[in-house]
């Protein structure tokens, strides 16, 4: 019941923001083409701690801001607890700041903060422009698949989500 | 002195193997939480530790919330989160890595039992919660 709820919690937002993206000018073509991995990163505590409940988002798919909120609340996270010793927390914020959407040049940073305002600090990888003009495409019915469950489970479709591909020809949308 | 500094020294050594979560098992947790509860490790009960993995609680939302929702009826199953990766078996039958490191499994009671009962839990429910699963075949 948990699980179907919320499922349609993110399903009405995304949704929402899918209509709202098809309405504003986009300056982008759709369907640009594969080629998307991300480059690889290592970090103890980012992998072992982010990854715990779901894949270790890249943090290259938020700005700073976003990531100093984001660890700044980790006792509320999204409904749950994933709070961490102060050390720890420090350590994560650090790598998470260093490679930000807006911290050090990269391709996927750049794409993510088109269209973001200097003061936004979205929590959520799925409300930014990037993700919802990207998958515009996915019928609002796939999101709510038990075998997807959220859009925040990337590696539903992207499998190799959790080695930082995320190439569209490698798509798998499952039953 | 000699035996004094020798006897500081080994309490030196059990903190900060504590603190680093070297390797613990479930009997030498339960007996740490028997200790902080002071009570005798006898005095666990398998019982109380079923009950406070099964018991739902009015969770956030007012949804109806038990460990049992994401690790699943079965602690020798694999459960799920709530963003639908796999969590690895509760039992240390079904899964040797469980309660072998203290640091973990003190992060982990932190969250849960916020998340499950809004409060932390107690180390007498700790204990019991660890004399349950470690006694399942």
């Amino acid at each position: 019941m948990n699980y179907l709820l919320r499922g349609i919690g993110v399903l009405a937002t995304v949704g929402t923001i899918s209509l709202l993206a098809f309405s504003l000018p986009s300056g982008e073509a759709r369907g640009d083409g594969g080629g998307d991995v991300l480059p690889r990163l290592t970090h103890k505590n980012w992998q072992q701690e982010c990854a715990s409940c779901h894949i270790a988002y890249a943090p290259s798919m938020l700005p700073k801001a976003s990531w100093r909120r984001m660890m700044g609340g980790l006792d509320k996270h999204f409904g749950e607890n994933a709070s961490l010793d102060p050390a720890t927390q420090a350590d994560i914020l650090k790598f998470l700041e260093a490679n930000a959407a807006d911290a050090a040049p990269s391709k996927m940073g750049r794409r993510v903060m088109q269209g973001m305002g200097a003061k936004d600090a979205p929590l959520r990888i799925t409300e930014t422009r990037w993700f919802v003009r990207k998958h515009d495409e996915v019928p609002r019915a796939t999101w709510s698949r038990k075998s997807v469950g959220s859009a925040a489970n990337c590696a539903a479709c992207h499998r190799q989500a959790e080695q930082g591909v995320f190439d569209e020809d490698a798509v798998r949308i499952p039953k | 002195m000699i035996k004094h500094l020798f006897c500081s020294g080994l309490a030196m050594l059990g903190m900060v193997s504590a603190v680093a979560g070297a390797a613990e098992t479930p009997a030498s947790l339960m007996a740490r939480y028997a200790a902080t509860a002071g009570v005798p490790v006898s005095a666990l009960s398998a019982t109380r530790g079923a009950a406070l993995y099964r018991t739902e609680h009015s969770g956030r939302n007012a949804q109806a919330v038990s460990c049992a929702s994401c690790h699943t009826d079965n602690p020798k199953q694999a459960g799920r989160t709530r963003v639908g990766k796999r969590i690895e078996p509760l039992a240390p039958s079904a899964n040797p890595e469980r309660f072998t490191d203290a640091a973990k499994v003190e992060k982990w009671f932190r969250r849960n039992c916020t998340d499950v009962l809004q409060r932390e839990c107690s180390a007498q429910e700790k204990g019991d919660f660890v004399a349950w699963l470690s006694q399942i075949k």
